[in-house]
């Protein structure tokens, strides 16, 4: 199959005790129950699962944060590859990738504070969506740590609804070229 | 043509000559084309027999078990030989009716969610949605149950698309040729450098160990081990789901490990200093307390799974590949570091090991004159009484571990059984498939009481279908095996393990089965008995031997203990280990 990484490979621990696979599946129906069941027959944990279609639309991307304390990532990877549909699995490195994730939250604004509410959509560059006469709806895309931020700096306001994609990844790009005259 | 049509002629095409199952509503439409169709189908009386004698016959054969059923309860029926399979890796095309696509989701008449229920217990699953997707779909479901780590693939139908009365099921014919599946590569082949650090290994070892499991008998690798044996001297151990794969008469065959393993083969193990893991995965019925089993060895690590090594044992060299292929590097790789010659001197190793099988052999107290048989006996007189290649098959409990230690295997695809999921009622459908499958070779279902009364309709199946297995009961009135644990762990405390001494009449039911029914009390009745057992040949054959109820199987490990604290015969206690 596949080269998977092991043992002590790259991604661990680095989100505070999560590891991110991107697992490339086909897009097939019931892949996706697939993959969850597995989760749950091995009694693996899922954080966080984003999915779409890749560029390709036979296969589709999931990115999936694992918690590492309840299985060996090892075992998570191994088994994942050998279900039929599984193409690919890379485990993330977070200082080698770059990760986003989308949160919307609907935030209590009184007239009398949204002025504060707004210095931190100023500060975080995020959107405001929707006003309503004592709550605002704004939204963020941002590494998952500043979306974290954000989130804890608006809850003393009092959120009254929040909403998380989790995170999708994608390997950072060469910042060299290959030399040609490489074996 | 049409979907029904194109099923039956892309089953033809995998060369599947025989087929166990059982129609019902949604499989009707397969059910016309079948009779036009060269594949020989069994009829089965309930579908756990049609799965588990799909699973006989590959265990016999080597080559996939096909059966057919139809949708709802006929699918959960078979949703235990599903799992059977897919714990001990068998090889098996299944393919369930289901209702018309355009139904699924409502609830319909025998509708069930088939490949959601199974998803867990095969290698892949299928529901078919366009009559056109029917020959790519069975060619790759025989490709996935086969190669790799074998197992079940189920493929589920939806009565629509192979039905002619239906436009859905109308599809032009095609021979497929490829197989589209990105996600799926078996890899076959070892890495030679991992080898050859293996093959160091082994030359560094002073007390190692073949620690042999059933991708042995998948690879069909028993020739290369047996060589790999030779050239190293190693003693070997076989797994419960390896036994045949090495002779049990070979000299340095030390027989089956684990929970009811012989002493000699669990000590050997707990003693070493290299376990050379060969398709065995490091099952809790082998390992015991897996944090004290083999304590000293480094591990050298073969399957074909890449997620069984490490799963429960850190390998010092993990090498996943086909067992056959790379025991065969391994033994080149030998042969290159000098072969016999670079063995180092394990005189003293192999002395301990004939220590202990002199002072632990295998041992029962015959029975006195007024007691009923001991099914060891019995075991004996049956497999001296039988042809060296004959088959055997065997339910789950006491009468299963008795087989596997008293039967002398010596040849590969002699012993059909349920190791992983252990289930009761196995012996006499998988028995019926074997001989399916081998129809020249004698095939013996050891069976027990309680198994027994959970398939032993399928015997109807056998004498109809002229199947003529033998069966031998050991009737020892208990669900032997948990009275043996009620004893042992609960003070004896039995809670439901009664079976009843004399209910039902075996024979009577045999015979009411269409079988020949034999009832056997004494000693001297044992070996006339079965003597008579192997000359019938034109039906089946019940012999059922009334056993004592109280023995008990040794050695143990008892559940969750180190290895090291096998309980072996009461008359063996007091003797030095
Ligand atoms: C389907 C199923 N149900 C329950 C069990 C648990 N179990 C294991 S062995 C055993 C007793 C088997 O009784 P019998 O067939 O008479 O064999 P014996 O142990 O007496 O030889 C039971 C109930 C099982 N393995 N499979
Ligand atoms: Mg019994």
């Amino acid at each position: 199959m596949n080269p998977v990484p092991t043992g002590s490979a790259p991604g661990r621990g680095g989100d505070g005790g999560t590891t991110t696979l991107v697992v490339h599946v086909e897009n097939k129906a019931g892949v996706l129950a697939r993959v969850a069941g597995l989760f749950a027959r091995r009694g693996f944990n899922i954080e966080s699962l984003a999915v779409a279609p890749t560029a390709d639309g036979r296969f589709s991307r999931l990115t999936i944060v694992v918690g590492v304390d309840a299985a060996p990532m090892e075992q998570v990877v191994k088994q994942l590859d050998k279900l039929v549909n599984v193409v690919d699995i890379e485990e993330l490195n977070p200082a080698a990738s770059v990760e986003r994730e989308l949160m919307m939250v609907t935030v209590r604004a009184d007239p009398s504070i949204r002025g504060q509410i707004l210095d931190l959509v100023r500060i975080f560059q995020a959107t405001v969506l929707n006003v309503g006469y004592d709550e605002m709806m704004v939204s963020l895309t941002g590494s998952p740590g500043r979306v974290d931020d954000f989130e804890e700096l608006l809850r003393p306001y009092g959120i009254a609804d929040v909403q998380r994609t989790g995170k999708v990844a994608l390997s950072k790009l060469a910042k060299t070229a290959p030399d040609p005259l490489a074996p | 043509m049409n979907g029904g049509q194109a099923l039956m002629k892309a089953l033809e095409n995998e060369g599947v000559d025989i087929m166990f199952g059982l129609p019902g509503g949604a499989i009707l439409p397969v059910y016309d084309p079948l009779i036009d169709s060269s594949i020989r189908h069994v009829l089965v009386r309930h579908e756990q027999g049609a799965g588990h004698m799909a699973e006989g016959y590959a265990h016999a054969t080597g080559r996939p078990g096909v059966a057919m059923v139809t949708s709802g309860p006929a699918a959960t029926n078979i949703v235990t030989p599903l799992c059977d399979a897919y714990m001990d890796s068998i090889p098996l095309v299944v393919v369930t009716g289901q209702v018309p696509y355009a139904a699924i989701g409502t609830d319909a008449f025998q509708e069930c969610d088939t490949t959601g229920i199974t998803m867990a217990v095969t290698k892949h699953n299928y529901l078919v949605t366009e009559a056109a997707d029917i020959p790519q779909v069975i060619h790759d479901a025989f490709h996935i149950a086969t190669t790799g780590r074998p197992g079940p693939v189920l493929v589920d139908i939806p009565k629509d698309i192979v039905d002619p009365k239906n436009p859905r099921s109308a599809m032009e014919w095609y021979t497929p040729d490829s197989h589209d599946l990105p996600g799926y590569r078996p890899n076959v082949a070892g890495d030679a450098e991992l080898v050859r650090q293996a093959a160091k290994l082994i030359c560094e070892a002073e007390r190692p160990v073949l620690y042999t499991g059933g991708g042995i008998l998948k690879s069909r690798g028993a020739k290369a081990l047996l060589e790999l044996a030779e050239l190293t001297g190693i003693h070997v151990v076989t797994t419960l789901m390896n036994r045949g794969g090495f002779p049990d008469d070979h000299p340095l065959c030390l027989g089956m490990p684990g929970m009811h393993g012989n002493y000699t083969a669990v000590t050997a193990m707990q003693e070493a200093d290299l376990l050379v893991a060969l398709g065995a995965r490091f099952d809790d019925r082998v390992t015991g307390k897996v944090g004290e089993f083999a304590p000293l060895a480094k591990i050298i690590h073969v399957d074909i799974d890449s997620a069984e090594l490490g799963k429960v044992r850190r390998a010092d060299v993990a090498i996943q590949g086909d067992c056959r292929a790379v025991i065969e590097d391994l033994v080149r790789a030998l042969r290159e570091m000098g072969g016999s010659e670079a063995q180092p001197d394990r005189s003293q190793w192999r002395s301990r090991i004939s220590g202990w099988q002199e002072r632990f052999p295998l041992t029962y107290e015959q029975s006195r004159n007024d007691e009923l048989l001991k099914p060891q006996f019995v075991l004996e007189q049956l497999r001296d009484s039988t042809p060296d290649d004959t088959i055997v098959a065997s339910g789950v409990g006491q009468h299963q571990m008795w087989t596997s230690q008293y039967w002398k295997f010596n040849h590969p695809y002699t012993w059909v059984n349920s190791g992983g999921l252990g289930t009761m009622g196995f012996s006499i459908p998988a028995a019926i498939g074997a001989k399916a499958g081998r129809p020249d070779r004698m095939v013996w279902a050891v069976d027990g009481d309680g198994c027994f009364q959970m398939t032993a309709q399928e015997l109807v199946t056998a004498a109809t279908e002229g199947f003529p297995i033998k069966v031998a009961l050991i009737n020892n009135s208990y669900l032997g095996m948990v009275r043996q644990w009620q004893e042992m762990f609960y003070a004896e405390r039995y809670s439901e393990v009664y079976l009843t001494r004399n209910v039902p009449d075996y024979k009577l039911w045999a015979e009411a089965l269409g079988c020949a029914g034999l009832r056997v009390e004494s000693p001297e009745e044992v070996a006339p008995a079965i003597a008579r057992a192997n000359e019938i040949d034109d039906r089946p054959v019940v012999v059922e031997f009334r056993c004592e109820a109280g023995e008990n199987v040794f050695p143990m490990v008892p559940a969750g203990m180190s290895n090291s604290d096998v309980v072996v015969d009461p008359s063996q206690r007091d003797r030095p280990r």
